[in-house]
């Protein structure tokens, strides 16, 4: 069942996401300059790529591509978080609801709702917007506040299926046993939904990079604190994309950073979504083969493709009579 | 219709939630918020101004927290959000209310054509299965996790800096035009409108595109559509039997992603100075407004949940099964 | 009933495959079927014999990644003669519904649940009978439910309404809406309780009366078919291995899984018997047995059963003007000698007109 993956989509998905991980764990070491630090104090104007910073340098003369690897692990790392307790507590809150039922449920599932419906961002904006400006939280609790918004589709996803599984009968005989509840929901239903926990794991880094990215873009976030987001927070503030020498190599790399994270994930879940529901499976390995076969390249519903038509009493084999017309 | 009230009880009660959350944070957070509000407002402050903040905040008062709290729901229902910090002595209503339409009218329209658009491609990329279309998908992903305000940030680099074909800034053309119905104030304003719109309906697209397309696959297997087929009717009409079908889930999940979408309307906004809630959202945190930041928390969860409301209404319309028995 | 004249459906050689090059599963094989005006033609078999597969890739309705790699399908209707496997779009468009509908199993599933009965029932006016004005689609509309007997206020449901009966008298009511020649039912009553069945049953007899529309009846339940068809095929593992009128299947099998299937169900009449079932189990399609298909289960088998296939064909000891009988069997050839219980004489039956 776990054989390695042939789309290209996954293969793609994979190893941009284990070059991310890799730029996170060891980014900060491989970066030439401190951020912080400006290397001039003369000129106002940040400069393009050249040898001595291959991604230029910002109004103050900072390093950008020092800064995009440090800021890249903070990035990561409170994506990974908010993902990895977000998914926790859907786990939790999701397949709880969905095996005991009942005034249980009805909580659980009135809370995730709450959490569903309430915009996020002006929420954690809230959140974070009361702590002092110059308090610099860590990155794991920043993580674990966006988590708390992060939760409530993946639980809802986890107890529609954990309802749809406690009538099977494996379940069933578990509860006759006297399986107690608890083991029950870890060793007979949470193993047959690890697809859809690894696609709301996903999700939810996803949707963890996009919050942080955007918490920091937005300054509510301490602006000190490398990230991302601050960059384009910076670059925005000195309107880098209106000057007429429009100064690219600021706003482009942490941009494309976030996008092309956040899109190595998403090839991620487009493969578990394929591996779930085979209907999606693209066609394209077998599309070669048969169009070879003399089908048409499109299957039309209610046009069922004939291939070789052997005219009986004769010997007519081979011959293509399907033409699509109009 | 009990499936509205249901909605419509959810929504009470997040609304009240939203507005409990709004009176503990700034308690909940270390820090004196009054203390920075005079900051800001230094020789403006009046001791009456300060007794009325302290009430507000829960500092120096001989009210217990439920009589805060009943205090602060009174001040709510007679429209009283406070004072802004900034602006002061302009009320956080009156700054909101000039800011809103702005917004209203951007995030609306741009939400409806995504919205529309991505439906129909949804629709053409899964009947016509195997075309150019699937080729699409990848590219949309890549805008759909890049954050909006990067989105932002290309477009006026390309359009409207390198190409010049739009505006960079604002609403409108602050400096030639003065606001009022004449085609030459409306053109401008379109005119400023389109590279936001842009922004807005490309970071959003693909979620609709590719929704609607797994669930017309899901669809075009089901015996209603191949009976429509058997019936001989028109290829318009097969497509739209399914369509209306397939179409459910995308207004159910419209509630999840307008508040997203509003979310990275307001960064938007931020990026092109455009004159709506994201632009005084940027200065509420700039200068440490907190009236104004937990007005427009409170306005900005309520327009989502009376958005939801209009999808509920909408999603009720179409599927007659959720309707009340015959 | 009378069996003159050009038959309305001829099937000669079809085979159907799901997928394609290596990996292809033989559905069905070298089909032959003949169908005449208002004739009831059984189709039975096990699940998994290819019998919906057939009826499907007839229309050309089968889902990918069924396809159709031979034969022919020789539908004449109204003096005009087609190949229903070289027909394009348009000539399909044209011939359904008008001439050849379809019902299914699950009427749930086949109704589109956002839509109107009355909907659903005026698309196909709207589409084949363009001179008909909305008011007269809504005239007729009214008349098909009160043809299967359903209210016409119905006309305003939509299908979660009605209970599982009506909406399959719907299904039934929208088949005939533009009297086809053909209707193509595939377990129309499976999924229904027993009385309900024989309701639906009887009202499409009595309708099959009055219009005199030929029925291709797909269902395991063969003696269902003994009851209402007139000619009875009989498939494994798709080929069909046995074709006869219905009595004389019932009281004469030929083929021995025929026979089998016969005797796994007990009659309500006559001395007790003993119930003998078909040793084995049905084969894995994509790995058949060389030579005949159903030669590891059958009790008569010889050293020509697993070598070579029979062809379906008229049984060498069948006297003559006893005609429409096929058997696939190399018991029945010319020069074999098939055991006692396999060659019982078929009494002579009145013909029904």
């Amino acid at each position: 069942m776990l054989q390695f993956p042939k789309s290209g989509k996954i293969r793609l998905g994979l190893g941009m996401a284990l070059v991310f991980t890799l730029l996170a764990i060891i980014g900060p070491w491989l970066a030439p300059f401190d951020p912080n630090k400006s290397l001039t104090t003369t000129n106002g104007v940040p400069q393009p790529p050249s040898g001595a910073h291959l991604l230029g340098t910002t109004q103050v003369q900072q390093d950008v591509l020092s800064q995009l690897l440090v800021g890249g692990r903070s990035t990561i790392l409170v994506a990974l978080i908010a993902g990895v307790v977000a998914t926790v507590l859907a786990v939790g809150f999701g397949i709880t609801a969905g095996y005991y039922g009942g005034w249980l449920d009805d909580l659980l599932s009135m809370l995730a709702n709450i959490f569903l419906v309430m915009p996020a961002l002006p929420l954690l904006i809230v959140i974070f917007g009361f702590l002092n400006k110059t308090a610099n939280p860590p990155d794991v609790l920043i993580g674990l506040v966006i988590s708390i918004t992060g939760w409530a589709f993946g639980a809802r996803v986890l107890r529609a299926q954990t309802l749809s599984m406690r009538s099977r009968d494996y379940v069933t005989s578990a509860r006759i046993i006297g399986e107690r509840g608890w083991r029950i929901m870890m060793f007979e239903i949470l193993p047959n939904l690890v697809p859809i926990v690894a696609t709301s794991f996903l999700f939810t880094v996803i949707y963890g990079v996009g919050a942080y990215t955007a918490l920091s873009f937005l300054g509510v976030i301490s602006v000190s604190h490398w990230s991302w987001g601050t960059m384009l927070y910076w670059a925005q503030s000195a309107q880098a994309a209106q000057q007429v020498h429009i100064q690219w190599w600021w706003f482009l790399p942490p941009g494309l950073a976030v996008g092309l994270f956040g899109t190595a994930l998403a090839l991620l879940n487009f493969g578990i979504d394929e591996f779930i529901n085979p209907r999606l499976r693209a066609a394209g390995l077998t599309r070669r083969r048969a169009r070879q076969a003399g089908l048409p390249r499109r299957a039309q519903l209610g046009l069922t493709p004939v291939v070789g038509q052997h005219v009986v009493g004769q010997h007519v084999v081979g011959k293509q009579l399907n033409r699509e017309s109009a | 219709m009990r499936l509205i009230a249901r909605r419509i009880a959810l929504y009470a009660l997040t609304a009240l939630v939203a507005i409990t959350v709004n009176f503990f944070i700034p308690r909940l957070m270390p820090g004196n918020p009054v203390e920075v509000a005079i900051g800001h407002m230094q020789s403006r402050v009046t001791p009456g101004t300060i007794k009325a903040l302290d009430l507000q905040y829960g500092i120096n008062t001989k009210l217990g927290l439920i009589g805060q709290y009943l205090h602060y729901l009174d001040q709510l229902i007679h429209g009283n959000l406070g004072i802004s910090f900034s602006s002061y002595p302009a009320t956080v209503v009156s700054v909101i209310r000039s800011a809103l339409p702005w917004t209203i009218g951007l995030v609306g329209m741009a939400t409806i054509i995504s919205f529309a658009l991505g439906t129909l491609l949804g629709i053409a990329a899964a009947w016509r299965r195997g075309s150019w279309l699937d080729n699409l998908l990848p590219a949309m992903t890549f805008f759909q996790a890049a954050p909006y305000f990067f989105v932002a940030i290309l477009m006026v680099a390309l359009f409207a800096t390198k190409l010049g074909w739009f505006p960079q800034n604002s609403g409108y053309d602050t400096t030639t035009l003065n606001p009022g119905l004449n085609w030459a104030f409306i053109s401008n304003v379109l005119d400023h409108a389109v590279l936001p719109a842009l922004t807005i309906v490309v970071g959003s697209i693909a979620g609709w595109i590719i929704g609607m397309r797994n669930m017309m696959l899901t669809t075009m297997d089901e015996d209603y559509v191949l009976i429509a087929q058997a019936k001989g009717l028109a290829t318009r009409r097969v497509i739209s039997y399914a369509a209306r079908n397939a179409i459910l889930p995308s207004v159910s999940g419209f509630s999840l992603a307008i508040g997203f979408v509003v979310s990275g309307s307001l960064l938007t906004e931020i990026v092109f100075s455009y004159p709506g809630i994201g632009y005084i959202l940027l200065q509420a945190i700039g200068s440490e407004d907190y009236p104004l930041l937990q007005g427009i928390f409170l306005i900005i969860t309520f327009a989502v949940l009376a958005a939801n409301l209009i999808a509920d209404f909408a999603y009720s319309f179409l599927d007659p099964r959720t309707r009340q028995e015959a | 009933m009378t069996r003159g004249g050009e038959p309305l459906l001829e099937v000669s050689g079809l085979c159907v495959d799901y997928g394609f090059d290596d990996d292809a599963v033989h559905a069905v094989i070298g089909a032959d079927m003949t169908l005449h005006r208002g004739e009831v033609f059984g189709l039975a078999g096990e699940s998994g014999s290819g019998k919906s597969t057939l009826a499907y890739a007839i229309s050309r309705l089968l889902r990918a990644p069924g396809v159709i790699t031979g034969g022919e399908v020789i539908f004449r209707h109204e003096g005009n003669t087609v190949n229903l496997l070289n027909a394009g779009p348009t000539q399909l468009r044209e011939l359904r519904w008008n001439q050849l509908a379809v019902v299914l199993q699950s009427a749930m599933h086949a109704l589109n649940p956002v839509l109107t009965i009355g909907t659903q029932l005026t698309d196909v006016l709207q589409a084949h009978r363009p001179e008909l004005d909305r008011q007269a689609r809504r005239t007729r509309a009214s008349e098909l439910l009160e043809m299967v007997g359903i209210a016409p206020d119905r006309l305003a449901s939509f299908p979660h309404e009605l209970s599982g009966g009506m909406r399959q008298r719907v299904m039934i009511a929208m088949a005939l809406a533009l009297r086809p020649q053909l209707l193509i039912m595939d377990e129309p009553t499976t999924a229904l309780d027993v009385v309900t069945q024989r309701e639906i049953l009887n009202e499409l007899m009595d309708l099959r009366t009055e219009f005199g529309f030929a029925v291709l009846f797909i269902t395991h339940d063969l003696s269902l078919l003994i009851e209402i068809a007139d000619t009875i095929a009989v498939m494994y593992a798709g080929r069909i291995v046995e074709s006869a009128p219905a009595g004389e299947l019932y009281l004469a099998p030929r083929h021995p899984y025929a026979y089998g299937l016969l005797h796994s169900f007990p009659g309500l009449h006559g001395a007790q018997q003993r119930m003998t079932g078909i040793a084995g189990s049905p084969p894995d399609l994509r790995q058949l047995p060389t030579g005949c298909v159903f030669h590891p289960r059958c009790g008569y088998v010889m050293d020509r059963c697993l070598r070579d296939e029979p062809p379906l064909a008229r049984p060498a000891a069948e006297p003559p003007g006893a005609d429409g009988r096929l058997v696939a069997c190399w018991l029945h050839e010319a020069g074999a000698s098939a055991p006692a219980e396999l060659a019982a004489l078929a009494p002579a039956l009145e013909s029904t007109s």
